[in-house]
């Protein structure tokens, strides 16, 4: 195995219930490293509850998550040191709206990893000018627009040097003119190599940017592979239903 | 009117009594902020404690925490349902008879501090629910333990919410000092009263009743101020 | 140990001075039933006349509420009780609870209705406008119903804290349930009947507490 072959991310047999509602029913999958993938799939296929698997804000009920090689499921693993190498941006920002940008950035920084305020306050500062936005680092949540605020939040997990990225719909809470700036940041982030799984809405992005294109329904990977096969060329009855719907919309 | 102002604004009364109101104004004054104190910080706690108990452990464990959760529950509400009076006489009077001397500066201290941390409690616990789940998401997803999320994250949006509600309450309970009077505490009340007692003339109650308005009306101008200015986003 | 309980929690002295508590609950009850309504409408007339917005008005109507949310209604009480006398006008105990508690709580009262009817949007009171109502008409039929829902949680809480208030009126000698444990206290020696009192208060008013924490947390809930 090369070394760019090595997996980040390594999920077998997931499954998730929530009581008696079976949301995911075995899912397996494999991120490699600088692979970007996109998932997508009908509301309610179980993309988030994935997604959320992945760093544990959800508990699976059974299956095996491997990140970088740590089994995170493991009995008296540290999560919160794992969670610190897996980055987490939400559909609704979720910034802390008593903190500056910096704040927000340096939080992690100064209570998990113990950075000291000058160390977590150049670290921020380069996160935010990654995300383009440097000159804000003293604005508070509320006086930002929704695209900048969602960058901000990008910059937060990008600070903690995570091996990967999870993106929760980032740009479905934003208004049109505003969901640019944000796939800029995550084009260039791409470019920069990172490690990336999106659930998003955004296909012609996907298109152009992904690896990979996973689709799921009903809580099973339908299907994937490159976009130009998942939206080009289907194998499954499903794919190609959906795929046809979608289009259709346009 | 001469007979009126004679009666109750009597000049040469209140000259004779305005000592004995003004060191009732000290003793309502700190008996308030010590109030206000024990009681804010021990509803925070007692809030803080029931977010803590209301996490998923391990089975013996969460038994334990549930039985000291609806402790908390069962505190909260018995402070909510008996009126403060009931509870400074019953401290005045039980207190001692349990070995705790307590007079009535204390019983009054001990009974208003504990109604205060019940409202306070509520109120805080409220407010730490009503903070969006998705900032325990963000936090904890940046790697944040439970206690780093409630203290650095959750609980300044929380106090944020809380301060109109709880500016109220601390109000309406801080003036309940008035009741140490029934126990003897030598605040306003009590001055004023063995006043007018002694003099056969209200004046001492008027004199009484402006050293209040002096002390709480610039704190409810305050507090209007403040509901206006945190009001809960509808 | 058994001293504490012969002491506080005496069965016996109890069950002797249970009838005596509960002649001061009926008390207790009446005075609710008549300082409620009478501080709830006072409160009402407090807010609408605010609405009506008019500016010597509403300075009057702020200070009035002010003050008498800032003096402690024991005060209020033993001035009310107290003060007549030398006017020449005796006042009976019952008479100056009604009137100390409707000044106190119709302030209270007041600002929670004036809160509610702020709540209510603008756009309500023009659509009722619109279709030819007068404004007591769209008060009374649009904004208030709103607005008392929408402070619902505000409006129980204050009477809770009335009912509770009723207490204070054994200070004046009324022979409400407080008073009642307290005389039975001093003629018995034992506490047991102030412990009583508190069962009392408690299992009375413990179900409006429950109800209460549960529309406070709808409240936020819906936000």
């Amino acid at each position: 195995m090369t070394a760019i072959d090595r997996p980040i991310l390594e999920v077998q047999g997931l499954r998730k219930s929530f009581g008696a509602v079976e949301v995911l029913k075995g899912i397996d999958f494999r991120l490699r490293e600088r692979e970007l993938a996109f998932i997508i799939g009908p509301s309610g296929s179980g993309k988030s509850t994935f997604l959320r698997c992945c760093n544990r804000l959800e508990e699976p009920s059974s299956g095996a998550i491997r990140v970088d090689g740590t089994d995170i499921l493991a009995h008296g693993v540290d999560i919160n040191a794992v969670r610190r190498r897996i980055g987490m941006v939400f559909q609704s920002f979720n910034l802390y709206p008593h903190m500056t940008a910096l704040g927000n950035v340096t939080l992690a920084l100064r209570l998990a990893s113990r950075k000291s305020k000058a160390e977590a306050t150049d670290i921020g500062q380069a996160a935010l000018a990654r995300v383009g936005l440097a000159e804000k680092a003293h604005a508070y949540p509320g006086e930002l627009s929704g695209g900048q605020q969602q960058r901000v939040a990008i910059a937060r997990a990008l600070a903690l040097e995570p091996k990967i990225v999870l993106f929760d719909e980032p740009t479905s809470a934003l208004d049109p003119e505003l969901v640019g700036s944000v796939l800029q940041v995550m084009r260039d982030l791409r470019e920069a190599g990172m490690t990336m799984l999106v659930v998003s809405h955004e296909l012609q992005f996907a298109r152009a940017a992904a690896d990979r294109v996973v689709f799921m329904e009903d809580g099973v990977i339908v299907e994937q592979g490159p976009p130009a096969q998942i939206f080009g060329d289907p194998q499954q009855a499903r794919t190609r239903a959906f795929v046809a719907r979608i289009d259709g919309h346009r | 009117m001469d007979r009126f102002l004679f009666t109750f604004f009597n000049g040469e009364v209140m000259w004779e009594y305005l000592p004995k109101i003004l060191s009732g104004m000290w003793v309502t004054t700190y008996l308030a902020a010590f109030v206000i104190v024990t009681g804010l910080a021990l509803g925070l706690l007692l809030a803080l404690l029931r977010s803590i108990l209301s996490q998923t452990m391990p089975a013996p464990l969460s038994w334990l925490a549930e039985a000291v959760r609806l402790l908390i529950i069962f505190f909260v509400d018995l402070m909510r349902s008996v009126p403060p009076l009931v509870l400074i006489v019953l401290f005045f009077y039980g207190l001692p008879a349990l070995g705790l001397d307590i007079a009535g500066l204390g019983a009054t201290w001990l009974a208003l501090s504990l109604v205060l941390a019940a409202f306070a409690e509520e109120i805080y616990w409220a407010g730490l629910v009503a903070v969006a789940k998705g900032q325990w998401e963000a936090a904890r997803s940046t790697g944040l333990g439970f206690l780093q999320t409630l203290l650095y994250v959750i609980l300044p949006q929380a106090i944020r919410l809380t301060i109109p509600p709880l500016t109220n309450r601390t109000i309406a309970i801080t003036k309940g000092t008035a009741l140490g009077q029934v126990v003897a505490v030598q605040e306003i009340l009590y001055q004023a009263y063995s006043g007018l007692s002694f003099s056969s003339n209200p004046s001492p109650l008027t004199l009484g009743a402006l050293a209040y308005l002096a002390l709480f009306l610039p704190v409810v101008v305050v507090g209007r101020w403040i509901e206006t200015r945190f009001a809960w986003r509808r | 140990m058994s001293d504490i309980i012969a002491l506080f929690f005496n069965a016996e002295i109890m069950a002797k001075t249970a009838g005596f508590l509960l002649d001061g609950l009926w008390m207790t009850l009446l005075l609710c039933l008549v300082v409620i309504p009478v501080g709830a409408l006072g409160g009402l007339a407090v807010a609408v006349l605010a609405a009506l917005n008019r500016r010597w008005l509403n300075i009057m109507l702020v200070i009035y509420v002010d003050v008498f949310r800032a003096l402690p209604p024991l005060v209020l009480l033993i001035f009310v009780y107290n003060v007549p006398p030398f006017a020449g006008y005796r006042i009976s105990e019952f008479e100056a609870v009604v009137v100390a508690f409707l000044l106190n709580t119709s302030s209270y009262y007041g600002e929670i209705f004036r809160a509610g009817i702020e709540s209510v949007g603008r756009g309500q009171r023009e659509a009722a406008r619109s279709t030819g109502l007068g404004w007591w008409q769209t008060m009374a039929w649009v904004v208030l119903p709103q607005a008392v829902r929408n402070v619902l949680p505000d409006l129980v809480s204050n009477t809770l804290e009335v009912a509770k208030l009723t207490s204070i009126a054994s200070v004046i000698a009324l022979h409400e349930l407080m008073f009642a444990a307290r005389s039975a206290q001093q003629a018995t020696f034992n506490y047991s009947p102030l412990i009583l009192a508190t069962v009392i208060y408690f299992v009375l008013l413990w179900p409006v507490v429950r109800l209460l924490s549960r529309l406070e947390h709808r409240k936020i809930a819906a936000r």
